[in-house]
């Protein structure tokens, strides 16, 4: 057992699909909530072979799009001072701020590292003890326990001069933001398996209990796609509303407590700023006393005043609003070598799969 | 973001693993799983191992499909 071919088989993606069909009456749509699902239906072709009623929406889920050019700003100016090392994941060093990117402070000579690791940043603390190490951190709840590990580890170790720019997210908060705004129709949620491998079912509950919508915790190979589509269009036909677990091999109904216990230590939820969304109550990773001394906030900036770009629909695309072809900039000046808006960037970003992946607009 | 790989564990010291991802050996962090033992398959990312991977579940679940699929 491997753990990712045997969920490709292609006889039995055959008679799954069957199934679907089989099952599904009624034109439904269903959120991919995170990117990297998104990504998985496009790559694998199955978005193109099931019904035509089911219609998938690219949700929130792509820690990158969502991080608002406020905090991208902040980074740069950061990374302006001369004491600072900044370190960050690589697909933000290209997301455009107000007026610059990471990428191009980079090019003008700012110490800037691409890290795949937030263990790495404090690696470069130790290296680098007369800078201020400053790691911009982003993601959900599969990312926020590595990051709350770290920074417990640095404390440990009494090393003082790593920093960090929160602007993680958590997910539930935006699930809630959306169904409650009445934007957008969603019948059912793909929830996202790897931010479930930590925190379990339980925090998804209200979806079904408040909202009354099913929904289905799913793997990443197409075999768990499959399922988790079968599984909602199930629920949907017989209006029923549970959140059911398709991704068991990976995901136990009280997830990781180890890291949660670690992300509780570290982190309060804080009121945050989505891309598109807004202000969200406690959606944030604020950091708890001790740990806010190693608060980059707290580090003096000289920072523009942020500014979207005019024509990016990138806000209204990560509510499922709109879909990026309905974006005037899509594709004519906005591509993947020169992105106007984050969801052009990020390799899960919306914008970024459909241009890469779509052939046949629904 | 979320994209996290599934791999072997093939040795662990002081918290630290090397874990075996489709051939090529990565380092580890196993502070978020410290039950996880050699021979493990676990979820790696950022760097940490997240959750282990049960794989009796998985064979369950494969059953189950063929079995949807109508397959024998």
């Amino acid at each position: 057992m491997k753990f990712i071919d045997e969920f490709r088989d292609k006889e039995i993606a055959q008679g799954l699909i069957r199934r679907i069909f089989e099952v599904s009456t009624r034109p439904v749509h269903l959120m991919e909530v995170c990117g990297t699902h998104t990504v998985s239906f496009f790559r694998s072709g199955i978005r193109d072979m099931l019904p035509k009623h089911i219609r998938l929406l690219s949700g929130p889920g792509c820690p990158v799009c969502v991080t608002p050019n406020q905090d991208i700003d902040l980074a740069i100016a950061l990374s302006r001072r001369k004491d600072v090392l900044l370190a960050t994941f690589g697909d933000m060093m290209r997301v455009p701020g107000s007026t610059s990117s990471l990428q191009k402070e980079k090019a003008e000579g700012r110490t800037i590292r691409i890290v795949y690791s937030p263990l790495q940043a404090l690696r470069l603390a130790k290296e680098n003890p007369e800078k201020k190490v400053i790691f911009l951190a982003v993601g959900f709840e599969t990312t926020s326990p590595a990051i709350a590990s770290t920074l417990l580890e640095a404390h440990n170790e009494g090393i003082r001069n790593l920093y960090f720019l929160n602007s993680q997210k958590r997910v539930t908060p935006a699930l809630r933001a959306l169904l409650e705004s009445e934007r957008v129709q969603i019948h059912g949620f793909i929830l996202p398996g790897h931010v479930c491998t930590i925190l379990g079912r339980e925090p998804f509950a209200f979806l079904s209990k408040e909202f009354k919508r099913p929904a289905v915790i799913t793997g990443f190979e197409p075999l768990d796609l499959l399922q988790a589509v079968w599984m909602l269009v199930n629920q949907i036909e017989r209006d029923q509303a549970f959140v059911e677990i398709q991704y068991t091999r990976a995901v136990r109904d009280k997830g990781n407590p180890t890291a949660m216990s670690k992300m509780d230590q570290v982190f309060q939820p804080d009121e945050a700023l989505w891309r598109g969304l807004g202000w969200i109550p406690e959606s944030g990773c604020g950091l708890r006393e001790p740990f806010n001394s190693v608060d980059a906030r707290g580090i003096e900036a000289d920072v523009e005043p942020s500014r979207d770009h005019p024509g990016c629909l990138c806000g209204e695309i990560l509510q499922a609003v709109r879909t990026p072809p309905e974006c005037p900039l899509f594709r004519t000046v906005c591509h993947p070598d020169h992105p106007v808006g984050p969801c052009m960037v990020s390799i899960e970003g919306a914008c970024f799969t459909y241009f890469k992946y779509e052939q046949n607009p629904r | 973001m979320c994209l996290s790989v599934p791999g072997r564990v093939v040795e662990i010291q002081n918290n630290r693993a090397k874990v075996e991802v489709g051939g090529v050996v990565r380092e580890a962090s196993m502070d978020l799983c410290p039950d996880a033992a050699v021979g493990d398959y676990v979820l790696i990312h950022a760097g940490f191992a997240i959750q282990t991977l049960d794989e009796k579940e998985a064979i369950e679940t494969l059953d189950l499909l063929r079995k949807m699929a109508e397959l024998p």
